[in-house]
């Protein structure tokens, strides 16, 4: 498994290369370094002088990509591309336009974000299985289609109008948590109860009826029929048996998620005042400050390839038949 | 039986652990209303706060960099400038703040010697402004300012121990110093760092003398620093420049900026420019200690945004205590400040309302002001609702229930509100939209010849009628603009408010009221211009017009049909050519665009800031300027060389209307509208008068907080009661599926000895 993994390691590191130039490319296809500064520094009074020396400052006075001014391997490293991306691998991000530390700054943002997915993440993972464990068990009744109907129901429902009704009904009607906000101490949990209650309820829905799907699928298979004829109870064939078995494509959907959890939420967190990651990449390629798209990019690209390879490894776990080789 | 039995009590146990648990929860954690989002120490609850949002994070808090509204809220409260605006006077009206008076230039000509005051402006070669500061003004607590016994700065040189502190109140040790005239020639020096890209450099360079010159060697300097560490360390990385040694600017010389002694700093100007006193009362004219820029120097600071970009080191009535621009700022009371006594004069009226009350005593009277971030609007306003932000502005989506308007135009609050106690508070910006023509545009610009110029003239003439900007403004304002009728907004000097500053080429005058001419007006204006019924006789078919503008999403396209409906009355297509920011900026940058929309928001409060963006030399695709329509017209021109010198009086006056009524009949703009402000205030806040330009204005506040916590409690009573139905609605909808798996379960036959594998093994 080691050389399978120190494989797909080697073949990260190619995406990653490709992902930061394709990152490159796309954002100054759409954007030159004269229009970084001009974003930057606003619309009154900007001065040539300013434009260049704002370039000057932040290293975009270069050309893109190769360098035709320079000799050798200068053509190539004094360029745009190679002084920003290069860094990235060593876990330099730089800085942003407005001068703070990417790595802080993400390092300060992952934490709240964290706050508030990691629980909705588990608990609508326990919540969807667990629920559609009782639908499959209660299959084809009338209490399987009253599920269904609402979860359709549910899913049917955008995100914010839960988010704009919690606040509305919790915070502000019944005056029960408050209706943003964040705390990075012992009282978050005031903060992030209803955030996290909103999440797990508004992605019931759609996560019930899928998992409903992977066991209802699961359940006519030949090993259910003879675990239920050794006389096992339904609830031991579903918790023991069926879950177990249709844990494969539940891994794949959620095991490559966990380490973009860090990554936050842009509504949740924007709505309830988490001042986590969600809304970083956005006010980045919304402010053109390529410094900071290209480290989030970069670290996103990162972790989906970090949670690929934990999803191979969690196969393995979950279905000894699986080798990784 | 038994089953249900027994799942009943459980149910019923597990409800009551519920209630209890969750009551618990959430009484322990609140002192006060649960929904209280301030999580706060006893003794910040002692204090007096004021809780206030912001919604797009500052990006420079260091004031030779910082330009917007969003960093103004802290910069100026922290820096201070040499003057500042009279928070209740208007016209707004310049007074000292660290100065000890208003600077009376002195102007020299080529050979040195001095001229009388009112010398041409051909004449002045050099203001010279000499100009005393207060003495005993002392510097917030810092850090940067402490000593060892022996005199040495304590935390000037930590090498790798400046990675251990992410803010100035890490330190053991902080300590102040007097402000001196050098500190405020430090910071006029820092305009031309290399280092940091200040925004009005290329404008002050023309102005301060020498500066440009000195611009120019720093840049040599760091340049030569960079490529000698990159040589010295073999790097292919060009350092940056946050990594470089810090820079002492008190070795290089400035002409234009001296210190005469410790309370006395001289500028010097090229040329005569009245209107330099206004620059010196920005933030970026605010002193800087030099010991702030060694310490903040240090490179280890960097990595945790412990600069002075982000920590200021001011003399003002607060300091920056908390710094998280993505969550939460919080400004303290400095203790160092000196005290300024609250005005006791303002405009009639003033006192009346209440505004003068606090006369001579000293400010500031809030202890601790609490920003926190707010991205979307609807948590702002319920929080404004609950009592948790003292005050709010009105977005569109709460004009409604927040403000009535009455068939004449008024604005009230609604009974909501005023239940509340909330109270209205209006202003007029210091800012004006317009919709621009492309002077360089063969048509609707004046070409090349006369006759071109007078069709053209016609053309734009004929649109000025007919774009209804009183429309728009109850459209897409909610009737929060004032349509504008030339160049000079209201509360600045130069602009008529009565029958005189109406635009007679758009309005007729009706009982004293403007009255915007018919469209057959427009369409006879149309006619005359050659364009018969709208008919380009080019093509014999309407005449086909574009606007350039920035956005183009779905919220716009309202927007979008209704210029479009406004050209359609003279049948005149429009074409709206929507891009992004940049686009837009580039075509208006190289003179493509035929007609396009814009605003200027006010640097000072004289006629010159807003009469300089028709100046022809300051042409946006010829010069670079603010002329974003490259209007050109000699007379104006002259005009404006001689108006911009002239101090405000009868004849200034006189000559600003002559230049308003060119423009009018120029049309180089259609004067669409002035913003008017509305704020929403807590009736425990006092001494609020809004106003553009004197952003300093949270030392004049005053909260009421005991009115303050009063309220809180009444607006935020929690209801318990949904818990126990909600976990009822729950059981309800267990039970019967409980019920029911047990009841399959018993039906099945299940074999206990394979469904309990534990006791299987006995």
């Amino acid at each position: 498994m080691s050389n399978y993994l120190i494989r797909r390691v080697l073949y990260g590191l190619l995406v990653l290369i490709g992902v930061n130039l394709i990152t490159f490319v796309l954002f100054f296809k759409v954007n030159s370094p004269e229009d970084m500064a001009r974003m930057a520094l606003g619309g009154k009074r900007v001065t040539e002088q300013a434009v260049e020396q704002w370039k000057r400052e932040r290293g975009y006075d270069l050309p893109l990509l190769v360098n035709t001014e320079k000799q050798g391997v200068d053509q190539l490293t004094q360029t745009i591309f190679f002084q920003k991306s290069v860094p990235m691998f060593a876990g330099d991000f730089g800085s942003a336009d407005d001068g703070r530390n990417i790595a802080e700054e993400i390092a300060n943002r992952a934490l709240p974000s964290l706050a508030l997915a990691v629980p909705v993440f588990v608990l609508g993972l326990l919540f969807n299985i667990v629920f559609s464990l009782l639908l499959t068990f209660f299959r084809g009744t009338y209490l399987d289609l009253t599920g269904v109907v609402l979860c359709v129901l549910a899913m049917s429902i955008s995100g914010l109008f839960y988010i704009i009704g919690g606040q509305y009904l919790f915070s502000k009607t019944l005056a029960l948590v408050p209706i943003s906000g964040f705390d990075p101490g012992a009282d978050a949990w005031r903060f992030l109860i209803l955030p996290v209650l909103i999440g797990v309820f508004s992605g019931l829905g759609g996560g019930t009826r899928w998992y409903r799907t992977i066991f209802l699928e699961e359940v006519n298979k030949d090993y259910v029929r003879t675990a239920r004829s050794k006389g096992l109870s339904e609830a031991q064939v579903l918790g023991r048996h069926v879950l177990r078995n249709g844990l494969i494509p539940i891994l794949t959907g959620s095991v490559t998620v966990i380490p973009l959890l860090f990554m936050g939420s842009l509504i949740s967190e924007s709505f309830f005042g988490i001042p986590g990651l969600g809304s970083y990449t956005i006010e980045a390629i919304q402010s053109q400050d390529f410094g900071v798209v290209r480290a989030m990019v970069f670290i996103g690209s990162a972790l989906y390839l970090v949670g690929l390879i934990l999803t191979d490894v969690a196969y393995t776990i979950a279905d000894p038949r699986v080798r990784l080789s | 039986m038994a089953v249900s039995r027994v799942l009943a009590q459980g149910l019923a146990r597990a409800f009551r652990f519920g209630v209890l648990a969750t009551s618990l929860v959430l009484v322990s954690a609140c002192g006060d209303a649960p929904n209280n989002p301030y999580v706060e120490s006893t003794e910040d609850l002692k204090l007096s706060t004021l809780y206030t949002a912001f919604i797009a994070r500052p990006k420079h808090l260091d004031p030779a960099q910082s330009y917007t509204s969003d960093e103004a809220e802290f910069t100026y409260q922290t820096y201070e400038p040499l003057f500042q605006y009279h928070y209740f006077k208007r016209p707004y009206t310049l007074q000292p703040l660290t100065a000890t008076e208003l600077p009376e230039p002195v102007y020299l000509d080529e050979a040195g010697k001095p001229l009388p005051a009112d010398a041409p402006m051909a004449q002045v070669k050099t203001s010279v402004y000499t100009i005393q500061i207060k003495p005993g003004i002392l510097y917030q607590p810092h850090p940067a300012f402490a000593k060892t016994p022996e005199g040495q700065h304590l935390y000037h040189a930590l090498g790798d121990k400046a990675e251990r502190y992410k803010s100035p109140w890490q330190f053991e040790k902080t300590d102040t110093r007097e402000l001196t005239a050098d500190d405020y020639v430090y910071e006029i020096k820092r305009l031309a760092s290399s280092r940091i890209v200040s925004p009005i450099l290329g404008h002050m360079g023309d102005y301060i003398v020498g500066l440009n010159t000195l611009a120019e060697t720093l840049k040599k300097h760091d340049e030569a620093l960079k490529a000698k560490i990159q040589k010295d360390t073999g790097s292919r990385f060009a350092p940056a420049t946050a990594q470089l040694p810090w820079l002492d600017l008190r070795q290089f010389d400035l002409p234009g900026a001296k210190a005469l002694d410790t309370h006395t700093i001289e500028i010097r100007v090229n040329g005569k420019y009245p209107q330099f006193k206004y620059w010196l009362a920005m933030p970026f004219f605010a002193p800087i200690p030099w010991e702030a820029d060694a310490f903040y120097s240090q490179a280890g600071f960097v990595k945790n945004n412990l600069t002075l970009d982000w920590w200021p080191v001011g003399t003002g009535p607060y300091m920056l205590t908390e710094n998280d621009p993505n969550a939460r700022m919080i400004l303290s009371r400095n203790p160092n400040f000196r005290g300024e006594p609250y005005p006791s004069e303002g405009e009639p009226g003033d006192a009346e309302a209440g505004l003068l009350a606090d006369a001579g005593q000293q400010m500031p009277f809030i202890d601790r002001v609490v920003f926190t971030r707010e991205k979307e609007g609807i948590p702002y306003w319920n929080k404004f609702l609950q009592g948790y932000y003292d005050s709010s502005g009105v977005s569109a989506d709460t004009f409604d229930q927040a403000i009535k308007s009455s068939t004449e135009g008024d604005s009230a609050l609604t009974a909501d509100m005023q239940a509340k106690g909330i109270r209205l508070e209006t202003s007029v910006a210091t800012s004006i939209f317009y919709l621009g023509f492309n002077w360089l545009d063969p048509v609707v610009g004046p070409g090349k010849t006369p006759t071109d110029a007078e069709r053209a003239r016609l053309l734009r003439q004929a649109i000025a009628i007919a774009v209804d900007w009183e429309e728009f403004s109850q459209i897409f304002t909610n009737g929060r603009a004032l349509p504008a009728h030339g160049p000079v907004v209201p509360g600045i000097f130069g602009h008529e408010p009565g029958v005189e500053g109406f635009n007679t080429k758009v309005y007729n005058i009706v009982d004293g009221k403007p009255v915007r001419k018919p469209v057959a007006d427009a369409l006879a204006l149309l006619e005359k211009a050659g364009y018969k019924n709208g008919i380009d006789p080019r093509t014999g078919k309407p005449l086909s017009l574009a606007l350039d503008t920035t956005g183009g999403g779905p919220g716009d396209k309202a927007r979008f049909d209704w210029y479009r409906k406004q050209f359609s009355k003279l049948n005149i297509e429009l074409e709206i050519r929507a891009t992004d920011w940049n686009r837009f900026q580039e075509k208006i940058r190289k003179g493509n665009a035929q007609l396009f929309f814009l605003g200027w928001n006010a640097d000072y409060p004289d006629p010159e800031n807003f009469l300089f963006l028709l100046y022809g030399p300051n042409s946006r695709a010829k010069t670079a300027g603010e002329n974003a329509s490259n209007y050109s017209n000699p007379q104006y021109d002259a005009m404006f060389e001689r108006m911009k010198t002239m101090p405000d009086s009868d004849e200034r006056a006189a000559v600003i209307a002559s230049m308003t009524d060119l423009v009018q009949d120029d049309v180089p703009w259609l004067f669409a509208f002035t913003p008017k402000q509305f704020g929403l205030i807590h009736h425990w806040v006092a001494n609020v008068k809004p106003n553009d330009l004197a952003r300093n204005d949270i030392k004049y506040q005053r909260i009421d907080v005991a009115k303050r916590n009063a309220a809180r409690v009444e607006w935020n009573k929690p209801q318990w009661w949904p818990i126990p139905v909600i976990l009822i609605l729950l059981a309800l909808f267990i039970w019967p599926a409980w019920a029911a798996w047990k009841k399959r379960e018993l039906a099945m036959g299940v074999r206990e000895d394979l469904a309990k594998p534990v006791e299987a093994g006995q």
